[in-house]
């Protein structure tokens, strides 16, 4: 379960970059590549083990507009369950 | 519409200090005279990542054979590619990781051959074991992430429990428990190396105990026995898909295993541009899409997640490249998988040679 305030960050080996090829960010792992859609990219970039879920909510509403929680947060559980992402609570 | 690739697979040298029995290496190892030079792998990378091609797997054979090899993992690491080094370990002493950690490697696998030292020597035919164990300190040491692979058959796989312990110890952020694939040498000795159906059955409880205990900790990725599953590995993602790998002589195949095939001309990286080889080849477009499929795989609803099989194993099993892979209980060839199954037993091993 993801909660707000939560400090999504990239895994050990996981390295983020943007690819001129493909246009494209990109999350690179020890066993191959996930090429990353805008939203997706939007919600990683900010996945530094210090932004809270809820401080990337807020600061995606500023670029995007109708940004909802859910999407942050299923985009999130996605990456999470692909071993992309982890994320440490607070307490 | 073809894709541009994801991934390179470099075998800089098929030199090794190891003789793994399962090796997937060619029978006809390329001689360290053909091997390409410095400039020429640095070539074929900076080729590669204008073509698309993201991730770089320095492999071999022992890739730390190759005295040049911090200049071409630094090369590949300044183009901005994820650089995987995969070894035996030999030779891995802490200034040569430090130089590599410096020249910007992401990732390192170490291979293990079992659990304990007597046994572990015994498949590596050398004493390997204690070079392994002093390798990962100094890989965790440098800082990187580490993946530990091994290779599962007959002859290890009691130690499945122990191997996810000795990974353990090692700090190893993955582990990688990977059934052999009979290609190469492995194929030589597929007959001793099969594990049992007791033994899969004994290693799943195991594996899937690990999985929950160690969750956040250490990820454990396990490959199947294909020959005993119902349906074919989709390899490679498919022909031509993803990844494209060169050997030791800058021959650039669509698979590891694609010297096999005998009607597969294979271009070379030094005489033709790599991305006419990936758009363009003969050998790239063989067995690319669907087109090239024949009945049971031409009308049935999974061609395309496992894309046929494999066009190796298939070749290397049925004669000819294009049939169903036959570890498809579809295939028409399917009784040959069974036939090996049913043979199986103890046999002494061929190790690798050289």
């Amino acid at each position: 379960m993801i909660t707000a305030d939560a400090r999504p960050r990239l895994r050990r080996g996981i390295l983020l970059r943007y690819d001129e090829i493909r246009d494209a960010h990109v999350l690179m792992y020890p066993e191959g590549v996930l090429v990353l859609n805008e939203t997706a990219a939007a919600i990683v970039r900010h996945c530094d083990g210090a932004a809270t879920i809820a401080d990337i909510m807020t600061a995606l509403a500023e670029h995007y507009r109708g940004v909802r929680d859910t999407d942050v947060v299923d985009v999130l559980a996605r990456l999470v369950d692909r071993r992309m992402i982890e994320v440490a609570a607070d307490g | 519409m073809v894709d541009p690739p994801l991934g390179l697979l470099a075998e800089l040298t098929h030199r090794c200090p190891l003789h793994c029995p399962y090796c997937s290496n060619p029978l006809e190892l390329v001689r360290r005279t053909d091997e390409l030079s410095t400039q020429q792998w640095c070539d074929a990378l900076t080729q590669a990542r204008a073509l698309g091609v993201l991730q770089v797997h320095l492999s071999g054979g022992e890739p730390l054979a190759r005295r040049d090899l911090a200049d071409i993992a630094g090369h590949a690491a300044g183009l901005g590619c994820y650089v995987n080094l995969v070894t035996s370990g030999l030779g891995l002493t802490a200034q040569r990781m430090a130089e590599l950690a410096e020249r910007g490697i992401a990732h390192v696998q170490l291979s293990v051959q079992a659990a304990d030292p007597a046994l572990a020597d015994r498949i590596a035919g050398t004493r390997a074991h204690q070079h392994k164990l002093a390798a990962a300190v100094v890989i965790r040491d440098a800082g990187l992430p580490l993946t530990v692979n091994a290779v599962l058959h007959r002859e290890n796989h009691h130690q499945v429990g122990a191997l996810i312990e000795l990974a353990e110890r090692f700090g190893a952020d993955r582990l990688e428990l990977a059934n052999t694939q009979y290609y190469g040498w492995g194929l030589v000795n597929r007959s001793a190396l099969m594990p049992t159906r007791e033994q899969l059955d004994a290693a799943a409880p195991v594996v899937r105990a690990a999985r929950e205990r160690l969750a956040g900790r250490m990820d454990i990725v396990y490959v199947v026995a294909d020959y005993r599953e119902r349906y074919p590995k989709p390899c490679m993602h498919g022909w031509g898909a993803r990844q494209l790998t060169v050997a030791p002589n800058g021959d650039v195949l669509p698979c590891p295993a694609a010297s096999v095939l005998p009607d597969l001309v294979l271009d070379n990286v030094t005489r033709r541009p790599l991305a006419e080889i990936w758009y363009e080849s003969s050998s790239f477009n063989a067995f690319r899409g669907t087109e090239w499929m024949r009945e049971p795989c031409r009308s049935c609803v999974r061609r395309d997640d496992d894309h046929g099989g494999c066009r190796c194993q298939a070749y290397l099993l049925t004669g000819d490249a294009a049939n169903t892979d036959p570890v498809c209980s579809l295939s028409p060839h399917h009784h040959v998988v069974a036939d090996a199954l049913a043979d199986a037993g103890p046999a002494e091993l061929v190790m690798r040679v050289p």
